[in-house]
């Protein structure tokens, strides 16, 4: 069923740069609670509200979570926008993006930023294209400031010092008048997302259009300490939510939660994952992997393959169709590593790999390989790891 | 009644890369594969085709090899197909993208009892948001990450997948509907549909059949018209190659054990 929007304020221009301000991150809760990737948004913001010396600001939708909304200005937050209604209390497309849309169209931020949740993922599009402005898909870094960029690529990429230090415009033909146009990007947010497994990276920037969007992957971005005296100062504003039912395409009928408890691979500090090698014995490799896990203290991920051969539930998979995961530790068993299976782990800060075909290319971004069965190789790690472990 | 998949065709994931000097993707070396979302949506769309004697369509944007693509999809059971592709098209971000696609969608015609489907996400750019900004381009509701369909007349029902559980969403056609890979597992080309396919109708939209709606502005398509830019694009400093340790025994367990526990890793 169509459902025609109508931006609160009609005069709306993302073109008009120069009358946007402020930082802005949208606050995911479900069921009344914060999700801890907005405290890491909130941090994040704060060093880019900084950078351009405005003031920070979040914006929490739901119903009734004024209670939550002080927590905010501990991570840094100058300013909450709560936008309470009865209709916002479960996410939907149709509620979320037209009160987000509505409160942006009004108060103009000129940066936007959402955790890239199945959420925000959902919402940032919707509303990037109903404004007519740039998003930049599930970004790992972000910088306003031309220095600090200049030096994050000086430290994270092998571009030549010539090409980093005359980064500052970028040329844009006019598709109207065919002309070519410099673009000053050096107060604007340079968004640095990775592609194909962190083998290319790429800083996005919107140099036309305001807000600047961008969904920021969970878990990346660090969280500040907590400062009480802060939450206790933070602006709350509310917004007047304009919403009614006729606003509303999709009816949520249920939300349930998994009733069994999912495996949190992206907070976890140790993950032990199988492949392809587990094959010839399923139930006796994910044994053996989970014993190791035990003495790590860590949780069992899996390959594409051991969740599309139905070994692991799908909540398991790392990699680009699954988390995407920087655990301290990642033990490979048996992966052979794909392009598509290092997009979700190649981050993690030591990689450990077993494999029989020493060309597998998981040795390529393993701190220490072993090759070798993995079936013989891993009831030896977790025996040497307890010892390890036991001798401390 | 009729279904509108949207398609692309994606670099193959599942083996090595291959990069430019530049450190931009090397295509001509990667081979091309339907980007794997995409599937599972064309089999909603046929499966649901299968259930009601619906029309499925394809629609993709991209070069002209595209068209192989399509046909592999007809052979399937799609009943026809869309290449929208021209130069002016080239380079378009997500918005510039979804808003071409959309027009391409409005020319075809969507009605009252139609359905979009969209994959999740294309795996060469991950970013999950042509689908929405398509619907948002079409005034359509969507429902991302469906990991089940049910259609009843005009009505359906999705299970919308969440990190920490689902929702059970309903929604009125027209709609635009995102699917995973949990939704199906997707069938292969059948002898009839291989001979079958090069019959069926393939109709290329270029910048001319498209330029006249009112979705398409001017200022916003191709790549300097896209809203985002790239700025720089560029590889990451080679990880220090790893350490193959010698042997697969017990001793090399221990070895690695004892270098991390002197790291204090573990």
């Amino acid at each position: 069923m169509r459902i025609k929007t109508e931006l609160a304020n009609k005069e709306f221009d993302s073109s008009k740069i120069a009358e946007f301000k402020n930082v802005w991150v949208f606050c995911e809760q479900r069921e009344g609670k914060m999700m801890p990737t907005s405290f890491e948004l909130i941090s994040e913001g704060r060093k880019l509200a900084n950078e351009l010396g405005v003031n920070l600001v979040g914006l929490l939708l739901g119903d009734n979570v004024d209670g939550i909304a002080k927590e905010l200005g501990g991570y840094g937050a100058d300013e909450v926008i709560v936008c309470n209604h009865p209709l916002l209390k479960t996410y939907t497309t149709d509620a979320y993006a037209k009160v987000v849309c509505d409160a942006i169209s009004e108060f103009k931020p000129e940066a936007f930023l959402i955790a890239a949740t199945n959420i925000g993922r959902d919402l940032g599009p919707r509303c990037a294209a109903r404004l007519h402005t740039g998003l930049c898909a599930d970004c790992t870094h972000l910088d306003v400031d031309m220095p600090a960029y200049k030096d994050f690529l000086r430290s994270a990429s092998t571009l030549p010092e010539d090409r980093i230090d005359k980064l500052g415009t970028i040329m844009l033909k006019n598709n109207l008048t065919d002309k070519m146009e410099a673009h000053d990007v050096s107060r604007g947010l340079k968004m640095t997302r990775p592609a194909f497994g962190g083998n290319l990276m790429a800083s996005i920037v919107c140099p036309r259009f305001r807000p600047a969007m961008a969904t920021v992957r969970p878990g990346v971005m660090k969280k500040n300490p907590f400062d009480q005296a802060k939450a206790d100062a933070v602006k709350i504003t509310k917004y007047n939510v304009q919403l009614s039912q006729d606003d509303m395409a999709t009816e949520v009928i249920e939300v349930v939660k998994a009733a069994k408890k999912l495996v949190d691979l992206i907070g976890a500090d140790y993950i032990v994952s199988v492949g392809r090698g587990i094959s010839k014995d399923v139930e006796g490799g994910i044994k053996l992997a989970e014993e190791l896990a035990e003495v790590l203290g860590g949780v069992v991920g899996g390959s594409r393959v051991a969740i599309d051969s139905g070994w692991l539930t799908a909540d398991h998979q790392v990699g680009q169709t699954g988390k995407t995961v920087h655990p301290k530790v990642y033990i490979a068993l048996g992966i052979s590593g794909s392009i598509q299976h290092k997009a979700g782990m190649s981050e993690s800060e030591c990689i450990i790999a077993v494999n029989k075909n020493e060309n597998a290319p998981i040795f390529e971004i393993a701190d220490y390989g072993i090759c070798g069965d993995l079936f013989k190789v891993t009831p030896m790690l977790t025996e040497a790891f307890k010892a390890a472990k036991a001798a401390k | 009644m009729k279904i509108l998949v949207c398609v692309k065709q994606v670099p193959d994931t599942s083996g090595r890369l291959a990069v430019n000097p530049d450190g931009t993707l090397n295509r001509a070396l990667m081979q091309t594969i339907i980007n794997p979302d995409d599937m599972n949506a064309v089999e909603a769309a046929l499966k649901l085709k299968d259930e009601t004697g619906c029309k499925v369509v394809a629609v993709t944007m991209g070069p002209p090899p595209a068209e192989g693509m399509l046909r592999e999809l007809m052979a399937m059971g799609v009943d026809e197909s869309y290449l929208i592709s021209g130069r002016e098209f080239g380079g378009s971000d997500t918005y510039a993208t979804s808003q071409i696609i959309a027009a391409g969608l409005d020319t075809i015609g969507i009605d009252d009892d139609d359905l979009v489907f969209c994959g999740r996400q294309a795996i060469d750019g991950d970013t999950a948001q042509v689908g929405p900004q398509i619907a948002e381009k079409l005034h359509l509701p969507q429902i991302t990450y469906a990991a089940e369909i049910h259609k009843d007349g005009n009505t359906i029902t999705v299970k919308r997948v969440l990190e920490d559980g689902y929702m059970m969403i309903k929604e009125q056609t027209p709609c635009m509907v995102t699917c995973i890979k949990e939704l199906n597992t997707p069938r292969y080309m059948s002898v009839s549909g291989i001979f079958e396919t090069y019959s069926k109708p393939m109709t290329v939209l270029d910048y001319n059949a498209l330029k006249d709606n009112p979705l398409i502005d001017k200022s916003t398509i191709g790549l300097s018209g896209s809203p985002t830019n790239i700025l720089t694009s560029f590889t990451p400093p080679q990880k220090e190659p790893g350490k193959m340790l010698e042997g697969n025994d017990m001793k090399t367990c221990e070895t690695l054990a004892g270098i991390l526990s002197e790291k204090h890793i573990i």
